[in-house]
């Protein structure tokens, strides 16, 4: 057998890669860039607007961390290979349980968000088990549960209460042992002490004379910066990780290896309604009610933020800090239009650009990255 | 002659009503390169299939290293030590070498009591078995999607051997490549060999056969048309097995040489 060239050190026909291009092929780079440009922007045209006051960062940080929430869940899921667009409707869904077993039915508010838990849970599982025995495009079979849990979502108040809107769940959770997990405020006397320091505005006339405009920081942020840990954590340093890169990669090659790529499908669309019932509740416990029509077009919003956090719509790439940037570039406009003054409707605009933009940014890099010409 | 690590004895595969192998019987020797050739349809996917626990034969017997052998599925197959390197199903183009390497197999370090992938470890010994087999890499976190067809081949092979695969075998590793990388697959094979593992290489390139092979098993139409060893047949002995014979050689007279 003749020996071949390659015992020398370096081959010399790949051409040393330039730093800003490998830092290009890093999937983070669209949000990060994102991100800057949006805040710089804001700064310049709505600094005077509060919008970077102690309110106005509350303000657009609970808007994003809503959108991180639920990217987390559709970020891992992307990259194993699938979609859910049943998020939205199980955000309302969860909600509507809460409100059902909590109110119509009068049980502990603990028990009715433990209950909604494994009913969404095990929602997210039948939509897991289904796309992997069936082999139908997961886009297809969660479009029908989209429908299947709203009208439920819309069926059950009807029936039982004769309206949409179930409120009452405040008065309900007070006492409840679980509830503030979702609706609470930490660090709440940090945040007084800063009031009584000067550092942040105090309300200086009405029932709560003398308390900080900013009370703490809700749950809702918590959960979303934990979410965002967990998933990045489990997708880059973990064996798990590597299956889900590999199940969304080339599910046939990962089976050949021994990766049980159903297994990890299942769970991660678990795991999506896992953070679509995070959602519902922090809601549910913000507002005190649950109302039919809540997470509409949810599932699209974290599918963008998704997508501008530099994921591949095909799956076996992307990033969990990327979607929570997605995210955050979301939230941070979505909030910032209204203290620029800009009309909102606006908005929806901005989306349909930024989505294009990062479509195609992300089309670029994939070929980067795999060489395809 | 010592026993042959996994041979075959009368294996036969129908699906339905289609006899895909009618009888096939074959062996391989640690260290030993047999190859399996065969056109179009002749039955190798199939064989090979059952050989690495896809399939399971209708008739016919597996002996592993002496014993009686019944996969179940391929994890029983990889399990007793025999791995497949399918020519196009081998790699992840988006996921960096290390990962692909240590794919189903990742090493875990354990961190306060979590189990977590081990990078380092998991980098190290790529590029370590990457440069062993001739290729040097840009970094373990380089994407697969960046390498040559041949390299994701020998990529795929470096990993089989690393996870104690003792029969290795190898389904048309160089169907699909240029001169130059087929030289470089053919010389992994030819390292592999020399390391005691017996190899399978299937092939319906002859000249790809000679170069690498010891022994050389003609498939057609799901039976075998005899075992020849190297220096016994000429390439246009095989060749014309291969094809079933006559119409061949009249095809190759109006050709004008070997095709």
């Amino acid at each position: 057998m003749s020996e071949t060239r390659q015992s020398n050190d370096r081959d010399e026909r790949i051409k040393s890669m330039s730093s800003w291009r490998k830092a290009l092929i890093r999937p983070e780079l669209g949000g990060i860039c994102g991100t800057i440009l949006v805040f710089i922007f804001f700064m310049l045209t709505a600094f005077d607007s509060g919008m970077f006051g102690p309110a106005g960062v509350l303000n657009w940080s609970v808007v994003s961390a809503q959108f991180m929430i639920i990217a987390v869940g559709a970020c891992l899921l992307m990259i194993a290979g699938e979609f859910d667009l049943s998020v939205g409707s199980m955000i309302g869904f969860a909600g509507m349980i809460i409100a059902i077993f909590s109110i119509t039915l009068g049980w502990p508010v603990w028990l009715a968000i433990i209950l909604a838990f494994v009913i969404c849970v095990s929602c997210g599982a039948l939509n897991g088990f289904i796309v992997v025995r069936t082999g139908l495009p997961s886009f297809i079979v969660t479009l029908a549960f989209l429908f299947i849990l709203r009208g439920f979502t819309i069926f059950f108040p009807q029936t039982f209460e004769r309206k949409t809107i179930i409120g009452g769940i405040r008065d309900a959770a007070e006492g409840d042992w679980l509830a503030p997990l979702f609706g609470g405020k930490i660090l709440t006397g940090f945040f007084q002490w800063l009031g009584e320091v000067g550092l942040i505005e105090v309300f200086v006339r009405g029932s709560r004379k003398g308390q900080p405009i900013v009370e703490g920081v809700p749950m809702l942020i918590v959960w979303a910066l934990a979410l965002v840990v967990f998933g990045h954590f489990l997708l880059t340093r973990t064996r798990f990780g590597n299956w889900i890169f590999a199940s969304g990669g080339d599910a046939q090659a990962a089976r050949y290896v021994g990766v049980p790529v159903n297994r990890v499908k299942i769970l991660m669309f678990m795991f999506t309604a896992f953070c679509a019932t995070v959602f519902a509740t922090c809601q549910v416990m913000e507002f005190g009610s649950a109302g039919a029509d809540r997470g509409l077009l949810k599932e699209f919003e974290a599918i963008i933020a998704v997508v501008i956090g530099g994921a591949l719509l095909t799956g076996g790439y992307g990033s969990v800090i990327g979607a929570a940037l997605g995210a955050l570039i979301f939230g941070v406009v979505q909030q910032g239009l209204f203290f620029a003054g800009v009309e909102s409707s606006l908005f929806r605009v901005f989306l349909g650009l930024i989505l294009l933009m990062a479509v195609i940014l992300n089309t670029y890099i994939r070929r980067l990255i795999t060489g395809e010409r | 002659m010592p026993e042959p690590i996994v041979k075959m004895v009368d294996i036969e595969k129908h699906f339905g009503s289609v006899i895909a192998l009618a009888g096939v019987s074959f062996d391989v020797h640690a260290g030993e390169c047999h190859c399996l050739l065969g056109d179009n349809g002749a039955g190798k996917s199939t064989f090979i299939k059952t050989m690495s626990g896809v399939h399971e034969p209708s008739a016919g017997q597996i002996f592993f290293e002496g014993n009686p052998m019944q996969f179940a599925d391929p994890r029983d197959a990889i399990t007793a030590g025999i791995a497949t390197v399918y020519q196009d199903l081998a790699m992840i183009p988006l996921m960096s070498v290390s990962r692909n390497f240590f794919m189903g197999n990742e090493p875990i370090r354990k961190f306060m009591g979590l189990p977590l992938y081990d990078h380092e470890h998991a980098e190290r010994v790529t590029l370590e078995k990457m440069r062993s087999m001739g290729i040097n890499l840009r970094g373990a976190d380089q994407a697969v999607g960046t390498l040559s067809g041949g390299e994701r081949q020998t990529v795929a092979i470096a990993r089989a051997v690393h996870f104690g695969a003792k029969v290795l075998i190898l389904d048309e590793p160089t169907s699909a490549l240029g001169v130059r990388q087929t030289a470089n697959v053919l010389a992994t094979v030819d390292k592999v060999r020399k390391s005691g593992i017996a190899v399978v290489f299937i092939t319906h390139n002859v000249r790809h056969a000679l170069a690498v092979g010891d022994r050389f098993t003609v498939l057609n139409r799901g039976k075998t048309l005899g075992t020849a060893k190297r220096g016994e047949i000429t390439p246009e002995k095989l060749q014309d097995l291969m094809a079933g014979g006559m119409e061949m050689a009249t095809l190759e007279g109006s050709l004008g040489g070997t095709v």
